[in-house]
């Protein structure tokens, strides 16, 4: 993060669902090489925020480069170079894991061995199961083997851990640090504090479409020690999360 | 970086589309089973299952016409080429029906039909007989060639299954192509796979094409099961063989794009999927009663006739039918082609309208 050069930059996006304004006005820059988070309350705008960026919804004003291309004027190029896991979507129906991966190779014109993409989420013992058999979690990591396949220089993952269990949020952080050590710009959303934390090299957060704060998880919990803030309760040294870690082992869940 | 190919795109969907048709019960059962449900019922309502192995007696003329008549029934299988002894064992067992022996009678153009039955197959040795009564009866007696001639070659037998095929052939393809488009395209809609088709760089062009190409494939793999299945075990008529049967699956193509039009439409109009099933009826049910699947539209009431005209399956089961009983080439089927083609710029034209991508 040394370098600092912005593989995204968002100028003054508006966005306006008929009368209502969903975002007003977002500026941020997200760096290359590192996870952005996006944080916020239901409704901020985080996912229409995303979704503009990923060419899937038109803004009503303002100004997005994504690696050199705009979001008005190529967004074909844009689609070429990112992997987006959408908070809500579908796979064809009737198909099973290997299928869907080839079908996705196809639209983006690369050249996988979908059995690999499986096992980097590791499901690879599902490869002949229909999506629609997949647990909540295995859906999650088959959405993200998707983004994945065109080797994308940004990766969006929309709420990527809502769902899963404390191993597979665990295992699934370790994984969006592999992605992102090995080259890839990731922008993620998240109602969990502590997966921002750990995760994020950087976060905004947005409420009723506006960023109300952006800097490093660090700075921002300095800055609000600093003010004088004290935690209700005494932490103890471990929570209830490290107990169900304890007890039910690390790996991940088929 | 690369260039991106849209062919790739286009057929990897076509693929998809193909391999989830396949695996999609309804989708088989409308596109096969229920065309040939029908022709299983009328065919055998129509006497085109059965089928009658006939030996021919070893040193039996073969080149007459009374052998060509037999043949052209579509019923009656000649077996030639095996010895007495082989026929005596075929006989008794009722694998052979029944044996005939031709000669020309002595000093006369008239031929002497010699005909054997076997008790291990009477009803079909009844068959036989009735059909050699009602062709050769009188003639036996006092035949001339030229009598005999003149009835073999306006004796094509228009059987059941000649009329009810072609018209089992469209409905299905009307059937796969509203209700498999309409379905697909709303589905694929609503649980947001396209959304996220919408994240990768297809273009939408290459969506439909994709799905269009899989759904022909698969409309024309059952097209040839029916027309196979028809032809083989009811006997239905292909003048010209093969060639028959790729101008009949180059007239399906022509069918199902025009119909998957209307699917294009119930799927950019309806709002779930259970309105789907009756707005499709209501474009298939009336083709269904009313283009000929059943009856001729000649024996329909007067005022009902310019309806059926009205229809594009109609035309699609005329000129199915001409080609396949007439053995017409596509050329002179042009004006049931130019319909079909005037339909598919309508419908298209309103498709292009109401068609919804998210
Ligand atoms: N298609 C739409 N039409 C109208 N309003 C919409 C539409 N999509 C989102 N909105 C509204 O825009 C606002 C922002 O929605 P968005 O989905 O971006 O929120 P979010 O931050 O992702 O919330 P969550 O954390 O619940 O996912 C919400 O008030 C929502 O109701
Ligand atoms: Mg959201």
């Amino acid at each position: 993060m040394e370098t600092k050069k912005a593989i995204i930059s968002v100028k003054d996006l508006v966005k306006k669902y008929d009368d209502f304004v969903a975002v007003q006005g977002l500026s941020f820059e997200v760096y290359e090489h590192e996870i952005f988070g996006l944080l916020g309350p239901n409704g901020a705008g985080k996912t229409t925020t995303l979704e503009i960026i990923e060419t899937l919804r038109a803004k009503t004003s303002g100004e997005i480069i994504v690696d050199g291309f705009s979001v008005d004027k190529q967004p074909q190029d844009i689609k070429q170079i990112i992997g987006v896991q959408l908070q809500a979507a579908g796979y064809y129906p009737n198909l099973n894991l290997i299928e869907l991966i080839e079908l996705f190779a196809g639209l983006y014109g690369a050249n996988i061995k979908p059995m690999e993409m499986l096992e980097k989420v590791n499901l690879q013992d599902k490869a002949k199961a229909k999506y629609k058999a997949l647990s909540g979690g295995q859906k999650q990591r088959f959405s993200i083997a998707t983004t994945l396949i065109n080797q994308p220089k940004i990766i969006f993952l929309d709420e990527p851990t809502t769902g899963l269990d404390p191993q597979a949020r665990r295992n699934l952080w370790d994984l969006i640090k592999e992605i992102r050590d090995a080259g890839t710009t990731v922008v993620i959303t998240t109602h969990y504090m502590d997966e921002a934390e750990q995760l994020c090299d950087r976060v905004a957060f947005v409420e009723r479409g506006q960023i109300i704060a952006l800097d490093t998880p660090d700075n921002l919990i300095d800055q609000l020690v600093n003010s004088g803030f004290e935690r209700k309760k005494e932490v103890k040294k471990a929570n209830l999360e490290d107990v169900f870690i304890n007890l039910t082992g690390q790996e991940w869940r088929e | 970086m690369k260039k991106y190919n849209n062919l790739t795109a286009t057929l990897a969907l076509a693929k998809a589309s193909f391999r989830s048709i396949m695996r999609s019960p309804s989708a088989v059962v409308f596109t096969l089973a229920f065309p040939l449900i029908f022709i299983l019922v009328f065919g055998f309502l129509g006497g085109g299952g059965t089928r009658i192995d006939v030996g021919v007696t070893p040193g039996s003329d073969v080149n007459n016409p009374i052998m060509g008549m037999l043949k052209k029934t579509g019923m009656i299988r000649l077996v030639k080429d095996k010895s007495n002894a082989e026929f005596d064992k075929l006989l008794e067992k009722g694998n052979v029906d029944a044996m005939i022996d031709v000669h020309r009678k002595v000093n006369s153009a008239a031929y002497s039909v010699n005909v054997v039955y076997t008790s291990a197959s009477r009803d079909k040795g009844g068959i036989l007989k009735s059909v050699l009564n009602n062709i050769f009866y009188d003639k036996t007696l006092k035949p001339t060639v030229a009598e005999i001639k003149e009835s073999t070659i306006t004796g094509r037998e228009y059987k059941t299954i000649d009329f009810i095929l072609p018209g089992q052939l469209g409905f299905s393809l009307l059937s796969t192509g509203v209700f498999g488009t309409a379905f697909v395209f709303l589905s694929l809609r609503q649980t947001l796979v396209i959304k996220r088709f919408f994240a990768t760089p297809v273009r939408r062009s290459s969506i439909v094409i994709g799905e269009g190409i899989a759904r022909i494939g698969f409309a024309l793999i059952g097209a040839l099961f029916i027309i196979l299945i028809g032809h083989f075990f009811f006997g239905f008529t292909l003048v010209h063989g093969a060639l028959t049967v790729v101008n009949m699956l180059i007239l399906a193509t022509m069918g199902i794009i025009v119909f998957m039009g209307f699917g294009f439409i119930i799927s950019g109009i309806a709002k779930s999927e259970s309105m789907v099933p009756p707005i499709s009826n209501i474009i298939t049910l009336p083709q269904f009663l009313l283009s000929g699947t059943f009856f001729s539209i000649e024996a329909f009431p007067s005022w009902l006739q310019p309806i059926s005209r009205a229809l594009p399956l109609t035309y699609l089961n005329d000129a199915m039918r001409k080609v396949a009983f007439e053995g017409l080439g596509l050329w002179d089927v042009k004006f049931q082609i130019m319909i079909l083609l005037l339909w598919g710029i309508g419908i298209y034209a309103v498709a292009v309208k109401v068609f919804k991508w998210e």
